[in-house]
């Protein structure tokens, strides 16, 4: 572990505000240089974190998008075996050499960047149950040989890695136990209104409390398939700006809900809950 | 140091071990945590924790384990908490007094406190510099300073605020061992599903395709294969009325989240009161359905059988004799019976039930249980519950560790 330590310190950035129970994770996962695995709500941030953490300390950020079908191989590197079919075939090139048709994933871009980089892989959840397990041994030595040519690519500095979860799946123990585990709650009112501050510098202080009381009240909301989140509570209140809407109150009229709500079934409920005059159950 | 503090977190459920107490140490040499309680609080919490369903288990062994260390980590005196036991009350102040009062920045009032801590040798009640009670200073309790450091008396200084947060139990509704909330419920049942190669060839199959070319003498040869596809079937009863009542709500939770379910090839839903006699129904209003002998001729044993219910009910209610349409019958068969010809039917079957664990001892619950393999209608059961169904290998008693 006493290699390349970090003394940075990790503090957000001006356009992403952090908890410091936040910062203690991330700095964690930089000095003892182990991946960091970020849960929340979605629309909480997690993914923009990684940005937060390039930018605040000046690094390239790669960023694996984790899909259903992903492999973790993929991570690693791909060996195009259908090209180099068709190139033997029809002659074109020289398939003598394997290396031509071993494309780098993400995963082995970070590992041989000449520089330090941070790694996002992104809902690491969304893959087979057996996607991070097979990333284990990769993400702890930091190190992988590609088995077609014999070569092995270590890492030059270990990139700083982030993971985010959406929590569809449960990760493995032996996973869980080499990340520094870090869950984003849902940011208070005054966190919040922070947050909104920064992303809409100058708005109208009454139309900012305005909204926020509104959008915490829809969240008090029980019935709600799917409550409305910070990235969403900052989309809606781009769109009152820009359609200058300055004064706003919880009832049946309340403008863009849709912004907000993202499900009929929500949409009809609040409406029913507004349109008979009941307050909704807290 | 902090070993005792492991087993608290072991003793809770919390699995943590070697691999932790090391990343831990390295941390606390790095200085992460800043020398402060604080620091301690968020640092241990990254590295020990590894899902937000232990968090709350985490902060209840941190409470436990830290309650009292607060104050003693800034060497209050005990002399000087005796000082501050006896409050003095101060004359109420006119409002412009109070408006006079300094108000400093928390870093400016740390600074003074510690300096006054190291000047101050005797008590003092009703001033404006000490550590006292009643004045106008910004420490001590019972005073008028505005912002400043809350000595004994009450909710500690700063470094409680990390006791006040795991107190504040704000993680309580994370806990797998108590709510099942749609989503949870849908994460577990996902673990459920498994697939198979079915339908029309339109994967390219890489291995057999070189395979091919290579018999072929390099003549390229492509081969496809039916991409994977879910191949879970469900068959999913539940206990209605009566006794069932107080879980109406969980329960129709579960069946909400297993109908809109993608991942499972067939799902049956069917419904039953209190036992099952010869007939499951389609409504839970105990009507329409299928007979359990027509069930078995229909479905194969791989389905796999998920009953729920409170398994509670008069004894003499598993014995009832009727025929297969639910009809009393002297020559029928016996309610438990029925239940066991389902359990032989389907190879991977469970009961999951509401029902707290502590009564499964007695009763008809443990009967049923001797038929079914039993779990609790929480998250973590019904985790248990799947493994079960998947592997046929579980850890029972899991649940009940807490």
């Amino acid at each position: 572990m006493s290699q390349a330590p970090t003394p940075v310190r990790f503090k957000g950035t001006d356009t992403y505000l952090t908890h410091e129970s936040l910062q203690a994770a991330v700095n964690c996962a930089l000095t003892l240089q182990r991946p960091l695995l970020v849960k929340g709500e979605p629309g909480t941030g997690k993914t923009l974190l990684a940005e937060a953490i390039a930018e605040a300390l000046g690094h390239r950020l790669i960023t694996w998008h984790v899909k259903s079908t992903t492999r973790a191989q993929d991570g690693l590197y791909v060996y195009d075996t259908v090209q180099r079919l068709y190139d033997s075939r029809f002659n074109d090139g020289d398939v003598r050499d394997i290396r031509k048709y071993i494309r780098q994933g993400p995963l082995g871009e970070a590992f041989s960047s000449p520089e330090r980089v941070v790694l996002l892989i992104d809902e690491v959840d969304k893959a087979d149950l057996e996607f991070p397990n097979d990333l284990l041994h990769e993400l702890d030595r930091m190190r992988f040989r590609v088995t077609e040519t014999g070569d092995e690519v270590v890492a030059k500095h270990r990139p700083v890695v982030v993971i985010t979860s959406n929590n569809e799946k449960e990760l493995p123990d032996a996973f869980l136990r080499r990340c520094v585990f870090h869950f984003i709650d849902f940011p208070d009112a005054e966190l919040m209104r922070r947050i909104v501050g920064v992303h809409h510098p100058g708005l109208d202080s009454a139309l900012s409390e305005q909204a926020l009381k509104v959008f915490y009240e829809l969240r008090s909301f029980t019935r709600l398939r799917k409550k409305p989140s910070t990235s969403e509570l900052i989309d809606w209140i781009a769109v009152l700006k820009a359609q200058g809407v300055n004064d706003i109150k919880l009832d049946e009229q309340l403008p863009f809900l849709g912004a907000l709500l993202k499900k009929e079934q929500d949409l009809v409920s609040v409406a029913e809950a507004f349109g008979r005059g009941r307050r909704p159950r807290a | 140091m902090f070993l005792p503090f492991f087993y608290e977190l072991r003793r809770r459920g919390l699995k943590v071990g070697a691999q932790e107490a090391l990343a831990l140490a390295g941390a606390l040499r790095a200085g992460l945590h800043d020398s402060h309680l604080d620091g301690f609080y968020h640092v241990a919490r990254a590295l020990l924790v590894h899902s937000e369903t232990q968090l709350d288990a985490f902060d209840q062994a941190f409470l436990a384990h830290f309650q009292g260390v607060e104050s003693a980590s800034l060497e209050l005196t005990q002399e000087l908490l005796n000082w501050l036991e006896e409050a003095r009350e101060r004359p109420d102040l006119i409002p412009e007094e109070v408006a006079l009062l300094e108000q400093l920045d928390p870093e400016e009032i740390r600074r003074l406190f510690e300096e006054r801590l190291r000047e101050q040798k005797e008590r003092h009640d009703g001033g404006n510099r000490w550590v006292g009670t009643g004045g106008t200073s910004p420490f001590g309790n019972n005073g008028f300073g505005r912002e400043g450091i809350r000595v004994g008396g009450g909710a500690g200084n700063r470094q409680g605020r990390a006791l006040m947060q795991a107190g504040a139990r704000k993680y309580a509704g994370y806990r797998d061992d108590v709510v099942l909330d749609t989503r949870q419920m849908a994460v577990a049942l996902r673990k459920l599903r498994a697939f198979a190669r079915d339908g029309a060839p339109d994967e390219l199959d890489v291995d057999e395709s070189i395979a091919a070319t290579a018999r072929n003498a390099g003549e390229l040869e492509v081969v496809t294969r039916p991409p994977r596809r879910p191949n879970t079937r469900v068959v999913l009863a539940m206990d209605v009325g009566g006794s069932m009542d107080p879980y109406a709500a969980l329960v129709s939770r579960l069946f909400s989240v297993a109908s809109q379910a993608t991942h499972f090839k067939e799902l049956r839903t069917y419904y039953f009161h209190n036992c099952v006699y010869g007939k499951l129904y389609a409504t839970p209003q105990l009507t329409g359905g299928i007979t359990v002998p027509e069930l078995v001729a229909q479905v194969g044993r791989h389905h796999k059988l998920v009953m729920v219910g409170d398994a509670s009910m008069a004894p003499y209610e598993l014995s009832i004799r009727t025929d297969a349409q639910g009809h009393y019958k002297t020559d029928g068969l016996e309610g438990l019976t029925w239940l066991m010809q389902l359990a032989q039917h389907f190879e991977r079957n469970v009961w999951l039930n509401p029902e707290p664990m502590g009564t499964w001892r007695t009763g008809t619950i443990s009967v049923i249980a001797r038929i079914f393999p039993m779990f609790a209608l929480t998250v973590e059961g019904l985790g248990e519950a799947v493994t079960h169904l998947t592997r046929g290998r579980t850890v029972r008693g899991a649940a009940a560790r807490r």
